[in-house]
């Protein structure tokens, strides 16, 4: 059982929400963007740097050897925090679009021929996109996209309509970084179980937010990044069932990933290091770590509950303002609202936001696709995080109102 | 050139009562926006179009004796209202004049100091668009 939320004394955990932004405290809402730190995380790089740097894993001596320790137990706390089977099933990465580019090239390397056919959806990030191309160009593949709906659901029917004997792969978003949508992964997945069809997960905004549970999802891959779950950048997580990742040819080559090397041979390493070419990003995977912690000590479920009510609030807020249209409306959904205002274009809007102290994202998030689907340029989007409070919210609703009406 | 300084100074003087203030600032840009009058749709073309800008931003001319006349659009107001300075700036003007032109009002009312590099990128762009059409004109 998770102990009651204070939502105060969380807030005093970033020392960012402190700044003041053209004269205003700062409202931040581009958590889909990325998620500020909280002082541990900060505290756990300060303290690598000025105490424990050293390279990892081939080094004999004690810095070695703790700094090794440190960074293993990162792989460890992710094991639990994903329930991944296996430590060896955690691979470390720059960040989920390396986890996809790693899976786009590596596993249709393995198992996929001329013609075979790849499935994703128009909610895709270009970062879940643009790598099927790329590897479906090389390898004569197919791509096919599955349709969503009014609302920014995905059209399952559409989905299953798209499946043929041919499709092998399928790689889709979690929850949608520009809708909110949290698409019915388990079912697609049972789909795909049933079709003989492997499957990628882009969790790389749900991770913050809800709870990941890879055995049961039985997912095949399931790809994350630290900065948007109040860790650090550059660096991102890839799981891979281990009899797949066994089996996959590596990545990239070069240090760490080899067995033995000679200019007639080489044997590459085990897993997870088979695909951990080259020295990490060690001490932001060690202070990685501080943040998985961070998450932990509230519990998801009492983050899930905080940001439902956020969420739900904004939602009804939101509703309300006229010549605000809301793009995506699923019933499934997480706090992350895009929308467009009649008659201001969403630069303008950023901007006068922006003197307010408040951040948000305007554009088209990577996500073309969908603001073509919508048949938009893009939106204004502003997304929640833990550390949001409802008076942040009013804030934020109020300064709308006044930039709408002026 | 004298021409191109002595407006630079008169706008720097008449943001001067904004005292650098954000919000301030922008308002008046969209305010300055509002009034441009739209260019003619014909006009909204791919080789009158700024790239760089996360809003569109259309320019165009005409070229006489007495210099450059610009219209100019944007779908937002901010960079209208950016977009309407430049051209208050160099309208009249020779090309040689706007080629050797040293835009220094950006910077003069801290304009630079809100438009981070996203922003700026289409500030440069807008910018560049005046010289490349002087350029082709010399």
């Amino acid at each position: 059982m998770s102990k009651p939320l204070n939502i105060d004394r969380l807030r005093k955990e970033f020392p960012i929400l402190k700044t003041k932004i053209n004269n205003n405290n700062l409202v931040y809402f581009d958590n889909a963007a990325t998620t500020q730190k909280p002082i541990k995380v900060i505290n756990a790089l300060d303290y690598y740097y000025k105490n424990i740097n050293s390279n990892i894993h081939r080094g004999i001596h004690s810095l070695a050897e703790i700094a090794t320790k440190e960074f293993e137990k990162t792989r460890s706390i992710v094991k639990k925090f994903i329930n991944a089977k296996n430590e060896e099933e955690i691979i470390f990465t720059r960040g989920t679009t390396e986890g996809i580019n790693l899976v786009a090239n590596c596993y249709p390397k393995k198992y996929l021929k001329e013609n075979d056919e790849i499935i994703i959806s128009e909610m895709e990030h270009h970062s879940n996109i643009v790598p099927w191309q790329m590897i479906c160009k090389e390898k004569k593949l197919k791509l096919k996209v599955i349709e969503i709906n009014k609302k920014g659901e995905l059209d399952l029917n559409s989905f299953k309509s798209l499946i043929t004997d041919k499709t092998k792969f399928v790689s889709l978003v979690h929850i949608s970084n520009s809708l909110g949508t949290i698409n019915p992964i388990k079912k697609i997945i049972s789909i795909c179980r049933d079709n003989d069809i492997k499957i990628l997960i882009d969790g790389a905004q749900a991770s913050p937010h809800i709870n990941i549970n890879v055995q049961e999802l039985d997912c095949d891959f399931y790809v994350l990044s630290a900065h948007k779950m109040y860790g650090p950048t550059g660096v991102g997580v890839m799981y891979g069932k281990s009899k797949l990742l066994n089996e996959m040819p590596p990545y990239m080559g070069g240090g760490e990933m080899i067995k033995n090397v000679t200019f007639n041979k080489t044997t590459y390493n085990d897993i997870p290091y088979k695909f951990e070419a080259g020295t990490p990003n060690i001490g932001d995977v060690i202070a990685f770590k501080e943040a998985i912690n961070f998450i932990n000590e509230i519990g998801k479920e009492n983050i899930q509950n905080y940001e439902k009510d956020l969420k739900n609030y904004t939602l009804e807020k939101l509703q309300n303002i006229d010549g605000l249209k809301l793009v995506g409306d699923a019933k499934n959904r997480i706090g992350v609202f895009s929308f467009t205002i009649e008659n201001t274009h969403y630069y303008d809007l950023g901007l006068l936001l922006d003197a307010k102290g408040i951040a948000v994202r305007t554009g088209h998030h990577c996500t073309q696709p969908i603001m073509d689907k919508f048949n938009i340029e893009g939106t204004t989007r502003m997304s929640l995080a833990i550390y949001n409070s409802i008076e942040e919210i009013d804030y934020f609703i109020e300064s709308l109102k006044k930039i709408i009406n002026k | 050139m004298k021409k191109i300084n002595t407006i630079q100074k008169k706008i720097i003087e008449e943001f001067k009562i904004l005292d650098q203030d954000f919000e301030m600032t922008l308002n008046y840009l969209m305010e300055l926006g509002d009034k441009v009058p739209p260019i003619k749709e014909k006009y909204k073309i791919e080789e009158n179009i700024i790239k760089g800008c996360q809003s569109q931003v259309w320019l165009t001319y005409k070229l006489n004796n007495n210099g450059f006349t610009f219209s100019g659009d944007s779908n937002t107001e901010i960079t209208k209202g950016l977009l309407s300075l430049l051209i208050r700036i160099y309208s009249d003007c020779s090309p040689k004049e706007i080629i050797d032109s040293n835009l220094f009002f950006i910077e003069e009312i801290g304009l630079n100091r809100f438009i981070g590099t996203q922003r700026s990128n289409g500030l440069k762009s807008m910018k560049n668009k005046f010289k490349i059409f002087a350029l082709s004109n010399i």
